[in-house]
């Protein structure tokens, strides 16, 4: 019986992973780096989709420290039991400045794509300090330490950095009153601004 | 799909496919051919390499079952490539898309259940509110838009008004409902601790407990009723029962949307109050709100008389 043809391979180590390499990288090479190219995935889907002010960019990174994606995702899909329930479904265009995106694919609690201005700030400030005082059947967490000032210090490094990685534009002037905008701002005013801000760009779209 | 910055891409995703595939092609090709392995009472040739001083691998070839699994595979990615998009810029001859598939589900639910919908926004609201299929459906719809500030039994919370009682900020008649859902609310209350300040406030905060029986200081109330007829009766009537317009609620009733202890008047006093409901109508179109309007109209007890 002959000698296999993955002889050869299995014995030099440097042709082993440079041949891998080739072979997980097609998979990325055709399904991601095209998107980087499409105009649908790059462009905002509308003008309503703005980069975050000050407020809710801070608010955004709550969000996130909180960990509030391990239980809300924030992408609506294109089935019809989801979009009666929480609205038009997201356009990858609508993401074009989160760094990084939220879509999460956990839904312990319901999505948030479009919780913007679906609630009072008042409902939102409620919900956050005891879920049970507004939804006695909920499993969420309290976050009443949410009541303090927002860290403001690195707001200005934070917009400048985003300037670099994506379409965000924040002018010298925008970067330059970041801090007077977050003055007397707790997380929690933050988190609300951020989520009373998110989806609107498709929202009450047919 | 596929609105690539250039054509460029489309080529390209092309033809790195197209290669997969064929590689995937050719790999099997050339691995066909090595038969079958050892045959019955046929020694099996080993690979030579020799570990832990005795350990050794069987040089067998890949099972045939498993190689004609990868043709299927290969075959499948063919079809699949042909009928949907993924290719380049080839939409697929089944002309499938996520977006028509929605389009597809939602015209099939519009055409099943707008007729019903109809049915009742034509109806008048209380013959709807009396309808128990329209009850289900209003309180299928309340559960999705509503439960999360007016709860699950509509009976509300703090700051989130009581659906349930015969008690309204802007009216509890039908049309009135169907009003506030369409278009939401902004209810208001000033501030006016500065205006009043704190020994002005806490006398009106007596005397609008006095209003309700509640236990107050009647001195402070008998003063505080001077101040209240001089900073609240333009909202809340010189009678203190409110006003619907505005959406003031009445003070001398036993419902309370903050609370009806001293320490909470006198902070709504102080701080005022801004509350809001948000409109229905662009989401949820009039035919739903129409039988939520109803549900929630038929929700109060009529007989009551609070």
């Amino acid at each position: 019986m002959a000698q296999s043809k993955h002889d050869f391979i299995e014995r030099s180590v440097g042709w082993m992973i440079v041949l891998t390499l080739l072979v997980v990288s097609v998979g990325g090479l055709v399904e991601i780096v095209p998107l980087f190219f499409q105009k649908s995935t790059t462009t905002p889907a509308n003008e309503m989709v703005k980069p975050y002010d000050p407020l809710s960019l801070v608010g955004r990174d709550v969000y996130i420290r909180e960990g509030c994606y391990n239980c809300h995702s924030q992408m609506i899909r294109p089935f019809r039991a989801e979009t009666e329930r929480y609205g038009h479904y997201s356009v990858a265009g609508e993401f074009v400045y989160d760094h990084p995106f939220q879509w999460g694919s956990k839904r312990t609690g319901p999505d948030l794509a479009r919780v913007g201005g679906r609630y009072s700030d008042e409902w939102h400030r409620v919900h956050l300090m005891n879920p049970r005082d507004v939804v006695p059947e909920s499993n969420m967490p309290a976050f009443p330490w949410l009541e303090r000032p927002v860290n403001a210090s690195d707001i200005e490094d934070k917009m400048r950095s985003l300037n670099m990685v994506g379409l965000h534009k924040y002018s010298d002037e925008e970067i330059a009153g970041a801090k007077a905008a977050l003055q007397d701002k707790t997380e929690m005013d933050a988190v609300i601004a951020y989520l009373q801000g998110m989806g609107l760009a498709l929202q009450n779209v047919q | 799909m596929a609105d690539f910055v250039s054509g460029f891409w489309n080529a390209y995703v092309m033809v790195l496919v197209a290669l997969s595939i064929a590689f995937c092609v050719f790999i099997l090709m050339s691995n066909m051919g090595e038969g079958k392995g050892a045959k019955k009472g046929e020694k099996v040739e080993l690979h030579g390499h020799v570990w832990d001083e005795t350990l050794a691998e069987y040089n067998n070839p890949l099972p045939q079952w498993w190689k004609y699994l990868y043709w299927i595979t290969v075959f499948f990615a063919i079809v699949y490539m042909a009928a949907y998009p993924g290719f380049g810029n080839v939409q697929g001859f089944l002309g499938w898309s996520s977006k028509g598939q929605y389009e597809g589900e939602m015209a099939k639910a519009e055409a099943t259940y707008a007729p019903i919908f109809k049915k009742y926004a034509e109806m008048d609201l209380a013959a709807v509110a009396a309808d128990p299929e329209a009850k289900a459906m209003g309180r299928r719809l309340f559960l999705t838009y509503c439960a999360q500030c007016h709860g699950a039994d509509a009976r509300g919370a703090k700051g989130f008004p009581n659906l349930a009682d015969n008690d309204w900020l802007y009216g509890g008649e039908p049309d009135m409902i169907k009003t506030t859902i369409l278009g939401g609310r902004q209810g208001v209350m000033p501030p006016l601790g500065a205006a009043l300040g704190s020994d002005g406030t806490e006398d009106v905060a007596n005397y609008v407990r006095s209003l309700s029986n509640l236990a107050h200081d009647s001195l402070r109330a008998q003063r505080g009723q001077e101040l209240f007829e001089q900073n609240c009766v333009a909202c809340h009537g010189a009678d203190a029962k409110g006003m619907h317009a505005v959406g003031a609620p009445n003070l001398t009733d036993e419902t309370w949307l903050y609370g009806s202890s001293k320490a909470t008047i006198i902070e709504t006093i102080t701080k005022g109050r801004s509350n809001r409901m948000p409109a229905f109508e662009a989401f949820l179109g009039n035919d739903k709100v129409h039988l939520l309007a109803a549900y929630v109209y038929g929700l109060s007890d009529k007989a009551g008389d609070k």
